[in-house]
This record gives C-alpha cells, structure tokens and sequence, in this order.
C-alpha cells in the first residue's frame, strides 16, 4: 500500500498551473544547482523531485505510520520526571523520519532543509494524517521552524534550523491556564538580567502540543506592568536548558499518540526572537496561520481516512443478501464523503497555493525592494491567504467531523467497537473543529470577506473558468448559488444589526464555503473530468440543499427570533 | 572497510495475481512489479550499520541483470550505498544458480579488495539460497548464512548471530568473509530524500547515452552519479561458465501444487513471539 499513488486526486495538485511560479521563486529561478547536488536544475526536475518524495512518504505513512498508530494508541506518551517518554512506535516512526531526512522539508538549503514549497509540505503532511493524525502533529510542528526563518536573526537562523533539519522537534507554548483563545491575557513572565544580559522565562503553558520538544517557540510578558498584546514577545527555548520540565499531560478524548502538556519554566534562558513587543501582534499571528493550514490539512485528511475506512467495509459487508454498497442509504453516506472530502481538498490547497505565494514573496521582499507591481500583486495572494485560511480551517475540520461521523454509521455497530479504525478517526476529528481557533473563530475571522464582499469576488473569479459542454449545466447551477448568496448576505446587512450578524455568520459563512468550494471543485473535473466529474455532481447537489437551507433560515429570520434564545 | 553487497532484481511475487503464471509454468514477468529482492535489503541494512560503525568504510552493491537492473542499484544508492556495478551481458543470459554465482565471483575480484560481503539469504524467485553460499565457495571464503545481526567485529573477526530453528546461535569468523543475510534481520532504512533527489540521475552508459537524458552535464562533474557497468570480457569470465551454457540446472516440468492442509504457524514462548502472535492476531481482529 501506498497512501500517496493510491490517490490519484491527490496526485491532481502537483500539476495546478500556478505551482510552475511557485516553484520558480522558491528556488530562486533555479539557481542552486551549482551549490547544492540535490536541487534541481529546472521545474520538471523539481516536480520529479517532489513526486519522488510524495511516493516515499506515501510508502512509508501506509506501511509504517499507519500500522504504528494502534499501537501508540494503547501504549501512549508518559510524563517521567518532569520529560515526555514517547510510545515506542512513535519514536520508531521519528526514526524513520529523520532517517528519510523528511525533518525540514520547507527550509532553505543552506540551513540543512529541502526547500520544498509549503504546497508540497501540505501534500506530504496529509499522506502523514491519514495514517495517525497525532503523529502527524509531531511532525507538522516542523514548520514552526518557518517563524525563526522569518524573524529570526541570522544567529539564530543559525543555529536552530539545522537542528531542525537534523530532527529536533518543536513546539509553540502559547495557551496558559487563562488565557486560551484570549492570548492577549498571556502571563508567563520574561525578565531580562542585566547581570548576563539574557532572558529568563518563569511560569506556566497549558495544552502544549509536544510540550516537552527540542525547542521551543514560547510567548511570554517582556514588559512588567503591562496587561494587552503588545506587552508579550516571542522567545526560543531549549530543552537542553534543563528548565523546562513537564508537570503532567492531559488524557484526552484523541490523538493519543500527540502529547498534550502542562510545562513549568523555572527561569529558562531564553533568546528573544524578533523584536520586544511584537510577540502576539506580528510573529504568533504568522505562526497561527501556518498552523491552521496545518489543521486543515489534518482535517483533509481524517475525512480521507474516514471514507476510505467506510468505502472498504460497505464493499465487503454484506446485509439482505447483497454488500451494502448496493442499498441506496449507504451509497449516499459514501458517495457524499467522498465528494465532501473532494470539495475540501480542492479549497486546502488553493489555500495552500496562495499562502505559499505570500510565502514566496515574503522571502523575495526580504532580498531586495519589491516593484510596485510585485507589491500590488504580493497584496492580492496575502489578501487571498487570509481570506481562505479560515474558510479551510473551519470548512475541513467541520467536514472531517462529518466523514468520521458518517464512517462510523457506515460500520453499523461494529464501527462502535474499537476493533475498528472509524473509532478512532470518530475521536481524532473531534479536535480539528476546536484547536488553533474553534469553527467558531474561524467565522468571525472570515465574515468581514464576506460581508465586504471578497468572497462573492472570488467565486466569480473561479466561476471564470472554461469548462466542457457537459459541464455548464452544473456550473450555471454554481452561479445560481452565488446569486442566493447574494440576496441573503444583502438581507443580514439590511438587518443593520452587529448581534444579527454574529448570530447568522455561520450561516452566511457557509453558504459561502460551499458555493466557493463547488466553484473549486468545478474547476478540478474541467481539468479532469473523469476523475472528479461524479463527486462534483453530488457535491453541487449537496451544496445546493445546504445553501437553500440557509438561505430560507435567514430570508425568515427576523429579530424577535433572538429573545426566543435568551 | 571495503564491504560489497549482492543484490538481485526481482519479479513481487508476494502480490502475485492471477496473471503471474505464464501457461508453461514460468513467471510472467510483466505481469508482476521489478522490486528489491527483500532479504538483500536486510543485507544493505547490515553494510550500512557496518559503514557506520566503521568510518572511512565504502559499500559497493553488484547485481547481475538487464539494463533495467539498475532501478535497485540507484535504490541502494538513495539508502546509503556509495558505489553500484551493473554486471550485464546478453552471455549471462539464462543463468542457474552455478551460472551466477561464476559471473558475481568474477566481478567481485574485479571491484579488488574487500574485507566483506553480504547478499540476502535468497531471492523470492527461485527460492534457492545457493548464490551466497556457492559464490563464497569460489572465492575461497568463510561463509555464515542465515545471518540476523552483527555483534561485534574485533581484531578482523566478526561475531554473528545466526537465525536456527527454535531460536539463534552466536558464530565467529574471520575476514573476509561472506555473509547471507536472513529476513528477519533489521528492516533496511528507509531512502534518503537529499540523496533521492541527488542519486535520481545516476545512470548506466547506456542510460546516459540515450536520447532525452538531460543530466550529462551533473554526470560530468560527479562521477558518483555513474553507475559502471561490467560485462563478461571486462570480467574475465569464461563464457561456457556463464549464462545457459553453464548451467546444468534443466528445468524438466513445473507443477502447480496446491495444500490440503490449512496454514499453520508456530510461535515458540519466546517474548518476541508471543507480541508477535498478539499482535497479529489483534491486527486481524481476534481479540483486542
């Protein structure tokens, strides 16, 4: 088995029009050929490259990770004195990470790394979570590594990223005990000596993934007496200090395999990363981004493992003298998770094109001075980014939570039994919907591009795609999707009302995401008509009952409806 | 240390269809994948621990086959080899075991000196386990088959542990020294991604020469990325020793033989295969 060329529409995202430029400036119009024996010459190498990679990364997620994870359920990460001992079968599947060298896929050569784009990262990171997404988190936090490129010093650059390349793991500490999806209200404190002229962190993170990693990215209070966001930095802390310790991990409802710490800093030195001041407003904020590209991916996915779980059993399990792929309520769950799985795939990495783009220049403004051509472009993909980050995180984490949902009732009873892997997606899912920012979060990160009007512009801009005769009819049904969304978003702003907006957000969110998402995945089946052709039927059909639905909720509310909550 | 490896091309016949057969009993070749004869992985595993363990050490992997042999020598590249000999002639052609082992003894004294070799115990096609033991035999080496682990290499003699049934025994011998190793030894490593990307355009002459190559110039300045390719005259082989002229193996008739009785296995109390046994039989759903 291999879980990268068993999925040919996988495959279908390494050959997006747009990856060509992504790939030429991420290695620099091919330039490093000379120095480095390992990169490629040109984009046809560098897709070999990547193609090369997705394959061993399939092999080994399929015949590794995979078997790996049933394991690290049972077994799990323990806490002994104040370290984090990981299952057996977790430090197997390290091993053979950092022996495959797939530890710092995204950093730049001369740091050790491969310099892969984060499109390919994101491919490679959902082969990785359809075996075990808790092992997945170990590994995605890897890119944490991107913010210590980014803002970092060249010392530090330095220093800390060959590590990483090396297979040093990471973490980001950011939630404390009281300050969860408020980070603002952060504590853990910073004090600078003037004796050393170093930092020292004294306090305590809570809900740490990987808490007790290699390296830690940590945010802390440098200014005493202040209370908002902009009293907080970001600081780099080693394990190898000694003064980390953590005091217990929690027992949560999944991802088993990924250790969720408390962690005590005892006066920790510390590196300021950055600039003071500048922690939560500007580095944590890119880091966040990353990091629910990464949940997304995640949730991508489980709902892959979640329909390719149920699609197996409906064709082996037979009921009333037939397998009950045949019985039309089965088939529908089935056919439907695909074709969810399908639309959220086509939106992760549009997302992850984009972000890869503001990624790329990021980098080439840190070079020289952008054109005022390249800096108007530049506004329009980081514009992008941010618009479909949220879409994503929200969109895939609810649609993972759907699959899972849906394979379990596949399985009948047998899928309540933990002999079978629906129950443990059933489980894993359950936290992609909540952390780095619930649904709930990513809506209102999301509704002023809906309310300005962004999204109705971008799915006009995908709905400008040229598209074979036999499948305008389906994308004349998309635009009539866009014009409802229209006429109900019109409706809410009439209603000239912050709470009303608040409480039909969600709403007015989703109709979006999936108009958007059918718009996406029309484009997909006009490249490929035989492999996504059948999933977009469904998906339209599907998206059409959802937004009608939504539609009419919103078209008959009217404000009386909200004392009926209170 | 110069440590050679052994490895062979061959058809999956673990994921064998029904279409693996041709109607006269031999395999159909095109009808299964061409893959890494599996116990000469555990035998790459071994030359690398080895290499490891003694800086400066060079593995070199041999294999006889066609052109398109040399898929599994860039496979070892990717893994950590540092060297790959295709040996190819149209001479070697229908080769037995005898026939084999002659052509593999003839390149291995034409690499030179070395101080070890490992192959797998045998190759998942003809099942046989005669290549190692009988080309050790003709360059007058000490051989240990059935090998599971290197212990220890002290003052030019190696201790091994040896695969037995109902259980393992621990070997000396001196260097050089042949040495089969067994399945059950360590899994090879996985390949390396920087030296994927690198060792992908490793090529044969052949391979190099033909149309639509386009890393001759990346050849040029890295002879690493060549893979040398042997024939009968650069080996000095005696060509009525090679191919189906020097094998005396003649096949008579293929049988298909079917079981009567169901598949059984047997666990002994050992620790590692009772976890074994459990663990199958959670994966299988059993128990659990």
């Amino acid at each position: 088995m291999n879980y990268y060329s068993d999925n040919k529409e996988l495959q279908h995202y390494l050959k997006h029009p747009l990856l060509k430029r992504i790939v030429e400036m991420k290695e620099r119009g091919y330039s490093q050929a000379a120095e480095y024996n390992y990169a490629p010459v040109d984009f046809a190498e560098a897709i070999e490259g990547y193609e090369q990679t997705l394959h061993l990364v399939g092999e080994i997620c399929a015949g590794t990770v995979a078997p790996n994870a049933a394991r690290i359920e049972h077994e799990g990460p323990v806490a002994v004195n104040g370290r984090v001992v990981y299952a057996p079968a977790t430090e197997e599947n390290l091993d053979i990470f950092r022996k495959a060298g797939l530890m710092g896929v995204s950093l730049s050569r001369e740091y050790g790394g491969l310099n892969f784009p984060a499109a390919i990262f994101t491919m490679m990171q959902e082969l990785v979570c359809r075996a075990d997404a808790g092992f997945g988190n170990l590994w995605g936090l890897q890119d944490c590594a991107a913010t210590i490129s980014s803002f970092g010093s060249e010392e530090q650059r330095k220093r800390y990223l060959p590590m990483v390349s090396a297979g040093a793991t990471m973490s980001m500490d950011l939630t404390e005990p009281d300050a969860g999806s408020d980070l603002q209200s952060a504590r853990l404190k910073a004090t600078f000596s003037e004796e050393d002229g170093r930092w020292y962190l004294d306090g305590v993170k809570r809900f740490i993934t990987n808490g007790d990693s290699d390296i830690h990215l940590v945010l802390a209070r440098s200014e005493e007496g202040s209370v908002d966001g902009r009293g907080l930095s970001l600081f780099i802390c080693e394990k190898s200090c000694g003064r980390v310790k953590t005091r217990r991990i929690e027992e949560k409802m999944g991802i088993h395999g990924s250790p969720t710490c408390e962690i005590v800093f005892d006066h920790a030195p510390a590196e300021l990363c950055g600039s003071r001041r500048m922690g939560l407003i500007k580095y944590v904020m890119s880091l966040m981004n990353g990091a629910r590209l990464g949940i997304a991916t995640q949730s991508v996915a489980l709902a892959q493992a979640a329909y390719s779980e149920a699609l197996a059993y409906a064709h082996t399990r037979k009921q009333f003298g037939k397998t009950i792929i045949n019985l039309p309520p089965v088939y529908d769950m089935v056919g439907t998770m695909k074709s969810r799985l399908d639309a959220a795939r086509s939106l992760l990495y549009e997302t992850a094109r984009n972000v890869d783009m503001n990624y790329q220049f990021a980098e080439l403004a840190a070079s020289r001075p952008l054109t005022p051509e390249e800096r108007t472009e530049s506004k329009l993909f980081s514009k992008k980014a941010d618009a479909l980050t949220p879409l994503i995180k929200g969109m895939g984490s609810e649609i993972a939570n759907m699959n899972a949902y849906d394979s379990v009732q596949v399985h009948g009873g047998s899928g309540y039994m933990r002999d079978y892997l629906c129950e443990r997606l059933y489980r894993d899912a359950r936290i992609t919907s909540i952390y780095e920012g619930t649904t709930q979060l990513q809506v209102v990160a999301a509704i002023r591009y809906a309310t300005s009007g962004y999204y109705a512009q971008l799915l006009e801009e995908y709905l400008s795609v040229e598209v074979p005769a036999s499948l305008a009819p389906l994308k004349e049904r998309i635009a009539a999707l866009a014009a409802k969304y229209g006429a109900a978003l019109e409706k809410v702003q009439a209603l000239g009302s912050q709470e009303a907006l608040d409480f039909l957000a969600r709403r007015v969110y989703e109709i979006a995401a999936y108009s958007i998402m059918a718009a996406l995945l029309l484009a997909d089946a006009a490249a490929d008509e035989e492999l996504f052709s059948a999933s977009l039927h469904r998906f339209v059909a599907l998206a059409e009952a959802v937004v009608a639905g939504h539609a009419e909720y919103i078209g008959n509310f009217a404000m009386e409806l909200l004392t009926n909550y209170k | 240390m110069n440590i050679i490896v052994l490895a062979k091309q061959v058809p999956d016949t673990r994921n064998a269809g029904s279409q693996a057969m041709n109607a006269d009993g031999t395999i159909n070749r095109s009808a299964l994948p061409a893959i890494f004869n599996p116990d000469d992985l555990n035998a790459l595993e071994q030359a690398l621990v080895l290499k490891e363990s003694n800086p400066g050490s060079k593995v070199t992997v041999l294999t006889m086959g066609p052109g398109r042999a040399a898929d599994i020598l860039r496979e070892a590249l990717y893994r950590g080899a540092d060297e790959a000999v295709l040996l190819s002639d149209r001479a070697f052609a229908g080769a037995d075991t005898l026939a084999t082992s002659y052509a593999l003894s003839m390149a291995v004294r034409k690499i030179g000196a070395f101080d070890i070799i490992l192959c797998g115990r045998q190759a998942i096609d003809g099942d046989t386990a005669q290549v190692g033991p009988q080309v050790a035999q003709m360059l007058g080496l000490p051989q240990v088959t059935y090998v599971r682990r290197i212990v220890s290499l002290d003052g030019g003699k190696m201790v091994l542990e040896r695969a037995i049934e109902n259980g393992t025994e621990k070997v000396q011998a001196p260097l050089p020294l042949l040495l089969t190793v067994d399945g059950s030894a360590a899994p090879c490593r996985p390949r390396n991604v920087y030296r994927m990307l690198r060792f992908k355009r490793v090529a044969t002459p052949q391979e190099s020469a033909a149309e639509g190559f386009k890393y001759n110039a990346q050849l040029a300045a890295d002879d690493a990325l060549r893979i040398k390719e042997w024939n009968l005259e650069y080996v000095g082989g005696d060509a009525a020793r090679c191919g189906l002229s020097g094998s005396p193996t003649k096949v008579k008739k293929v049988d298909n033989i079917v079981f009567k009785a169901k598949e059984s296995k047997r666990f002994t109390a050992a620790d590692e295969d009772i976890k074994a046994l459990v663990g199958e039989l959670l994966e299988n759903h059993t128990i659990g």
